[in-house]
C-alpha cells in the first residue's frame, strides 16, 4: 500500500520538492545579504539605541527588493496550505471515485481502512513536511526583519510584528497545522462529494473561512489576554475624533497611545474615572475654531484612563503551539471521519 | 462443501426502487456461472453485493462461506473485475502488476508476467492508452494473478469488439481449465456465455427467474409441438413455461423431470438462448410484487 501511495503521489512530490529546492537557493542567497545588513547597521550589538536602529533598518529596506520579498513570503505562506488542501487533499480519493479505480483498489487483499489510513497518513505527512520546510526557510529569511519590526515603533509598522494577525500565520509551526488541516479538509470534501472539482472549491471556501475566523474569534482568547490600564494623555493620543451628527449631541472617540514592543493590541478603550467608556459630549474647546491645545487641556483635566487588552510579544510561541495543536486535532478528527466513511461506504 | 455464493432473501433498495429483491441462490463451487439478464435487471447489484461493494437492504449473502469484503482474508479469496474494467490511467502495465504484487499476499508473479507477454501488452505502456480490450485483459490479469478461489466478472466483455471478446473468453477458459477457480460472469447476451458456462442464473426485473446447471436445465425443458389443444390438459408433472397457439397448432415449453411420453406431441430440445429468452419473456408478462415471487420460486431449479 505504501508503494502504491508513493507511486500515485510521486509526480506531485517530486515537483514540490523541486520548487522547495529552488526557493531554498533564492532565499539562501538573499537572506544572507539581509543578515549582513542587519549586522552592519548594528542591530545585533545595540543596547539602548535599538528602536531607532530598527526604524533605520526598516526604512532602508523599503527601497529595493526586500520589502517585496517579505510580502511575497507572507503570500506564499498563506497560499501553500490552501494549495495543499486543494491539489493534494481534494483529489486524493475523489479522483478514485470519479474514475472508478476505487473498485480496483478495494478488491485487492487490503482492507479499506488500511488503504485509507496509508494514503491519508503518507500524503498528510508530506503536506506537513512541505509546509514545515517552507515555514522554516521563510521564517529564517525574514528573521532580521521580524526582529526589527518587533521593536514596534509605530513608524516602522507595528502592524507587522510577529504576533500581528497578518504575520503570525506565516511564521513558526502554525503553518504545519494549517497544512495538515487543509489536507484533511480536502480529503474529507472529496470523500463526501465524490467529485474532484466541487471538492476543490468547497475546500478553498471552508479553509479560507476558518483562516479568517481563527485570528478574529479564537486566537485572541486561546490564552486570556493581559488587561492593563494607563493614564490617558491627550497630547500623545493616537486618535481624537469628534462625531458631529445632524441630530442629537456630538460624541467623541479617543484612542490613547500605548506601546508594548511586539505586542498584539486587541482593544484600547478610554474610560472615565467612574469606569464608563468615554464618548463625550465635547465642549466648545474641541468643536469650535479654538486652538487644539485647549481641547487637549480640557481632556487632560478629566483624568481619563486607558483600558488596554493585549497579547504580549513573549506569548508568540505559546500561541503558535496552541494554534498548531488546535489545527492538528481538527485534522485528526477529519481523518478519522474519512476512514470511517470509506469503511462504511458502498460502491 | 461451502457454496461459492449462498444468498437468502437478498434484496437491495435504492431510494424506493428495488434493484434486487428476494434473491435466494446457492451456487456450488467449481462452476463457471453465467449471470444473464437485460440491462437494469440487477446483475451489477448482485455482483456488487457478492464483493462487498454494496451492503444488502434485506437478507444475507455469504461468499465462499464468508461475509463479502469483510477483511483481507476474504478479499484475497475473491477476484473482481468491475464493470468498465477500471485501471489507473496514469500507471503503466508493469505498475499495475507491481500494485497487484504489493497488495496481494498470494500474488502469482510468473502467471501475471506470462499473461502480459502472451497478450502482447507492452509493460511500459500507460493503462490510459490501452484499447478497451487490452484494458479488460489487464484487469482480468490482475484478478487472476491474485489466485482467487472465486472470480467475479461484471460484464467484462460488453464494450469489446468481437475479436477482443473471443480473446478474453479464451484467457478465461484457459484459467478455469488450469486452476480450480470458480467463475461468475454477467452479460446481457446469452451468446457470450454459452460456450463457457456450466451454470446459469437468469435475472429479470430485479428477480431471479431461473437458476441451475446448464445440462440439467436443458434436459428438463422440452418444446412440445402438436395439434392444437388446451394446455391445462397436460399432466401435472409437466410445468408449462410458455405456450403459444395458432388455429391448428400448439407450441408449449414445459419443464419436467420426467420424459414426455405422449405420442401426440413432437418433442424437441431447446437451446440455451431460447430457454433464457423464454424465461425473460415470461417475466415481462408477469405482474410484479410480492405475489409474483411465489410463482418465480417454483421456476428455480433446486438441487
Amino acid at each position: 500500500m505504501i508503494w502504491l501511495t508513493w507511486r500515485q503521489f510521486r509526480g506531485q512530490a517530486i515537483t514540490s520538492a523541486a520548487v522547495l529546492a529552488v526557493l531554498a537557493i533564492a532565499l539562501g542567497i538573499t537572506g544572507h545579504g539581509l543578515v549582513s545588513r542587519y549586522d552592519q547597521i548594528g542591530l545585533r550589538t545595540c543596547q539602548a539605541t535599538c528602536t531607532s536602529l530598527a526604524a533605520k533598518f526598516i526604512d532602508e529596506l523599503k527601497v529595493g527588493p526586500y520589502s517585496t520579498m517579505f510580502f511575497a513570503g507572507l503570500a506564499l505562506m498563506y497560499a501553500v496550505p490552501a494549495l495543499i488542501g486543494i491539489f493534494w487533499g481534494a483529489p486524493l480519493i475523489a479522483r478514485e471515485f470519479e474514475h472508478g479505480t476505487h473498485r480496483l483498489a478495494w478488491n485487492q487483499s487490503v482492507s479499506r481502512s488500511h488503504w485509507a489510513a496509508v494514503k491519508l497518513g503518507l500524503v498528510g505527512l508530506a503536506a506537513v513536511a512541505t509546509a514545515g520546510l517552507l515555514s522554516l526557510m521563510i521564517s529564517w529569511w525574514a528573521s532580521p526583519i521580524d526582529h526589527a519590526l518587533n521593536y514596534g515603533n509605530s513608524d516602522t509598522g507595528a502592524g507587522y510584528s510577529q504576533l500581528s494577525p497578518l504575520v503570525f500565520a506565516a511564521r513558526g509551526v502554525a503553518p504545519l497545522g494549517y497544512a495538515a488541516f487543509a489536507f484533511a479538509l480536502g480529503v474529507t470534501a472529496g470523500v463526501l462529494i465524490r467529485r474532484t472539482l466541487p471538492a476543490m472549491a468547497v475546500t478553498l471556501v471552508i479553509f479560507a473561512g476558518v483562516q479568517f475566523l481563527m485570528p478574529t474569534l479564537v486566537r485572541p482568547h486561546v490564552i486570556p489576554p493581559v488587561q492593563a490600564t494607563a493614564p490617558f494623555n491627550a497630547n500623545t493620543a493616537d486618535d481624537i475624533v469628534v462625531n458631529q451628527n445632524g441630530h442629537g449631541p456630538a460624541t467623541m472617540l479617543l484612542k490613547g497611545n500605548y506601546i508594548r514592543p511586539g505586542a498584539w493590541i486587541l482593544s484600547n478603550q478610554t474610560i472615565t474615572q467612574s469606569g464608563q467608556v468615554f464618548d463625550g459630549p465635547p465642549p466648545r474647546a474641541c468643536t469650535g475654531n479654538l486652538p487644539p491645545q485647549d481641547c487637549s487641556n480640557w481632556l487632560n483635566s478629566l483624568h481619563l484612563r486607558q483600558l488596554i487588552s493585549y497579547q504580549p510579544a513573549s506569548r508568540f510561541w505559546p500561541l503558535q503551539f496552541a494554534e498548531t495543536g488546535i489545527y492538528l486535532v481538527l485534522a485528526a478528527a477529519l481523518g478519522a471521519l474519512c476512514t470511517w466513511r470509506i469503511r462504511r461506504r458502498r460502491a | 462443501m461451502t457454496a461459492a455464493i449462498e444468498a437468502s432473501g437478498l434484496g437491495k433498495k435504492y431510494g424506493r426502487r428495488w434493484a434486487l429483491s428476494d434473491c435466494t441462490l446457492s451456487i456450488p463451487v467449481g462452476r463457471v456461472v453465467g449471470l444473464v439478464g437485460p440491462n437494469g435487471a440487477g446483475k451489477t447489484t448482485l455482483l456488487s453485493l457478492a464483493t462487498g461493494m454494496l451492503a444488502p437492504t434485506t437478507g444475507i449473502i455469504r461468499v465462499l462461506g464468508g461475509a463479502p469484503g469483510s477483511g483481507p482474508g476474504q478479499l484475497a479469496k475473491v477476484g473482481y473485475v468491475a464493470q468498465d474494467t477500471p485501471t489507473y490511467a496514469g500507471l503503466s502495465v508493469a505498475d499495475h502488476l507491481r500494485l497487484g504484487a504489493h497488495l496481494n499476499p498470494g500474488w502469482d508473479a510468473d502467471l501475471a508476467a506470462r499473461r502480459i507477454s502472451q497478450l502482447g501488452l507492452v509493460p511500459d505502456q500507460k493503462a490510459g492508452t490501452l484499447s478497451g480490450g487490452q484494458r479488460a485483459q489487464l484487469a482480468l490479469t490482475l484478478a487472476i494473478a491474485k489466485r482467487p478461489e472465486l472470480l467475479i466478472l461484471d460484464e467484462p466483455i460488453a464494450s469489446l469488439d468481437p475479436l477482443a471478446r473471443r480473446e478474453f473468453l479464451q484467457v478465461l477458459m484457459e484459467t478455469t481449465a488450469e486452476s480450480q477457480v470458480s467463475v461468475i460472469m454477467s452479460s446481457h447476451l446469452v451468446a457470450d456465455l454459452e460456450r463457457i458456462t456450466d451454470y446459469l442464473v437468469v435475472l429479470m426485473g430485479s428477480r431471479v427467474q431461473l437458476a441451475g446447471e446448464v445440462d440439467q436445465l436443458l434436459a428438463s425443458h422440452q418444446l412440445l409441438t402438436g395439434a392444437r389443444r388446451d394446455p391445462s390438459s397436460l399432466p401435472s408433472s409437466q410445468h408449462i413455461v410458455t405456450d403459444s397457439h395458432t388455429d391448428r397448432q400448439s407450441t408449449i415449453l414445459v419443464r419436467s423431470d420426467e420424459p414426455v411420453l405422449d405420442p401426440s406431441w413432437s418433442v424437441s430440445q431447446i437451446d440455451l438462448e431460447d430457454l433464457v429468452l423464454a424465461y425473460m419473456g415470461l417475466a415481462k408478462t408477469e405482474p410484479s410484487g410480492p405475489a409474483a415471487s411465489a410463482a418465480t420460486k417454483i421456476l428455480e431449479e433446486k438441487r
